[in-house]
């Protein structure tokens, strides 16, 4: 690869590692986003996706390694400091509350209050406001099968609760979205509208992370794909430069490429 | 409660439901009603049974019995919003409470405190800040080390019974020896035939003010999203060791003010709790719609189901009938609101 752009990278990690006890989930793993690009993370079962990403959402604190957000070294304890950043995340799980309301889920954790006295003090929710704003931000992503906001969560579809997650992090996301698996659960349908959010979401300028196991999937919407092995970076490549079977065979350890090939800067 | 309009239930998907369905949803929407519905249910019954039950007099009696339990009951359905159990609940009230007593009657005597010598609001202060402490202790437990709090309140509601013995000698301080201030919340006032304890009015507040609280803040919010997953909640940016923290000691708050209302009720301080007031507050809590899981149910609610165990009571004496039938109607009662919950939660839009 003889690409050498003066991009910057938008997300940064160095030589991450995270043990959960005896098992290293991560390894020294390296990982480069860059501004209005999605990248997918692939790899095996184990291979330090999800705790790679959970990292950058700040759910992980690594042992060791360093993080950068737009060249700044950055250290998060907790999803709210990520968020700061402008790093927002679906969770595989979603972590949506199922009996509040969607509303209220998209605003969990960062409610908005009256002004005033009455919000500052005792910290009164504006629910009017958010009401309205929720609506408005499903709207925006073209949302049009949720029609009351207050709505209790539990009692959508699976699509539909993705949906509200996607719209908690696209409303809210300033630079980076980060999901995680977000059609495993899915059918065809809703897979397909989820993979259209996340272009939506590359056109208006957002950078993207997307765990994925599906592969159509991943060669469908990617710019580059991440291969994670054994806690560590395998190598990164593109959806015209490597086939889906190179891919699989790097996730698996049936090829591998040499270090100095591993880094790949986006081709634009 | 909702300041939804009822239509919105009913906007999108109302001709593929049965009526069964809509029922579901219904309640799923105001958890208070099946409670509600219980209630009126059940003045009717005991109206027709024996018409004295409507009177003036035994109304103000009912609400009067309601308020130790209906005031905790308070506490007892944060702690559960958040898919706790507070089980020390009545025997911290008793600490409280006999704390309160002690140092405004024996404090002046004993030297032990001066400045709190004849100083009976001291004392109640004093009394409602080891109600917060007792909050304190189980939501430390609790909270810093992981422990469930089934069981952390189970050994406190030893640890505090034993505390009470221990320090208070298992005395009793009778209605002469108490100051007035310290009786103010068994005083009644006349409304039109009716007779108020000006502690019913309190727990009235109580409720008013909790209610808002639950409903309107960031914090009564992230109860309930705690309560319903935690691990959501974390991730949604909730800090739920803080949040679950808060609510053991704001319970602990409730406690001490209900230690307080006790003595204003009962007229005495004794070192012996109603055996039967833990229970009763979760009873409340349950019959009121509120899930025993988290996440779910109201403050309305708890005090619809703290009325409607005074109610049965009151109701079968005074048909005639053996407290027996008490203990069976709960019993009854407590089941078909875990059902119902059970089955309220399986709703689908």
């Amino acid at each position: 690869m003889t690409a050498t752009t003066t991009v910057s990278p938008i997300v940064q990690g160095k030589h991450l590692i995270k043990t959960f006890g005896r098992v290293v989930a991560l390894d020294g793993a390296d990982l480069e986003l860059y501004p209005g690009e999605v990248l997918a993370v692939v790899g095996d079962n184990g291979a330090g996706k999800s705790s790679l990403i959970k990292c950058f959402s700040g759910a992980h604190i690594p042992d060791s390694g360093e993080m950068f957000i737009n060249g700044d070294r950055v250290e998060f304890k907790s999803t709210s400091e990520a968020r700061r950043h402008g790093v927002e995340t679906v969770f595989q799980t979603l972590a949506v509350a199922p009996a509040l309301d969607i509303a209220s889920n998209l605003y969990l954790g960062r409610e908005e209050r009256k002004p005033g006295v009455v919000g500052a003090l005792f910290r009164t929710l504006d629910k009017k406001r958010m009401r309205a704003d929720s609506a408005q931000h499903l709207k925006d992503l073209g949302i049009s099968t949720l029609q009351n906001i207050t709505q209790a969560v539990e009692t959508l579809s699976g699509g539909q609760r993705q949906a509200v997650a996607v719209a908690r992090a696209a409303a809210f996301g300033s630079q980076v979205i980060i999901l995680d698996e977000p059609t495993a659960a899915l059918g065809v349908n809703e897979s397909a509208r989820v993979l259209k959010m996340i272009q939506d979401l590359r056109e208006r300028g957002l950078s993207v992370i997307l765990i994925s196991h599906n592969m159509p999937q991943v060669f469908e919407v990617a710019d580059r794909i991440h291969i994670a092995r054994l806690g560590k970076r395998a190598a990164v490549v593109t959806p015209r430069s490597a086939s889906m079977n190179d891919v699989v065979a790097v996730m698996t350890g049936a090829m591998t490429v040499p270090e100095n090939e591993q880094q790949l800067t986006p081709v634009n | 409660m909702s300041t939804a309009t009822p239509t919105d239930l009913t906007d999108e998907f109302v001709e593929r439901r049965t009526t069964l369905q809509r029922i579901q949803g219904v309640l799923h929407k105001y958890p208070y009603l099946s409670p509600l519905i219980v209630l009126v249910v059940a003045v009717v019954i005991f109206y027709l049974l024996n018409e004295r039950f409507l009177l003036p007099q035994n109304i103000s009696f009912v609400t009067q019995q309601t308020v130790v339990v209906g005031t905790l009951a308070i506490a007892q359905t944060l702690i559960i919003l958040t898919a706790g159990i507070d089980l020390s609940i009545g025997a911290a009230t008793t600490l409280a409470q006999m704390a309160m007593a002690n140092l405004a009657v024996y404090v002046t005597a004993s030297n032990v405190l001066p400045i709190a010598g004849q100083n009976p609001y001291l004392a109640i202060f004093i009394g409602i800040l080891v109600g917060v402490l007792t909050g304190v202790i189980n939501g430390f437990l609790i909270v810093r080390l992981s422990l469930p709090p089934f069981i952390v309140t189970l050994g406190t509601l030893s640890v505090f019974t034993a505390l009470t013995l221990i320090l208070f000698k298992a005395r009793t301080i009778q209605k002469p020896e108490m100051p007035e201030v310290m009786q103010w919340l068994g005083n009644t006032f006349q409304i039109g035939e009716f007779q108020l304890l000006y502690g019913v009015v309190l727990m009235l507040i109580l409720y008013a003010i909790f209610g808002y609280i639950l409903k309107n803040t960031a914090w009564g919010l992230h109860v309930y999203a705690v309560g319903d997953d935690p691990n959501a909640a974390e991730l949604s940016g909730i800090s739920t060791k803080r949040v679950v923290f808060s609510v053991y000691v704001v319970a602990g708050l409730i406690v001490g003010i209900a230690a307080w209302l006790t003595i204003g009720r009962v007229g005495s301080a004794s070192p012996n709790p109603d055996p039967l007031l833990n229970l009763d507050t979760i009873t409340a809590v349950v019959i009121g719609g509120t899930s025993l899981f988290g996440g779910r149910g109201t403050i309305l609610g708890t005090l619809i189901g703290a009325f409607i165990i005074t109610v049965v009571q009151n109701g079968l004496s005074l048909a005639g009938l053996d407290q027996a039938y008490r203990v069976l109607a709960i019993g009854i009662l407590v089941i078909i609101a875990v059902a119902t919950d059970q089955w309220i939660r399986k709703v689908k839009a």
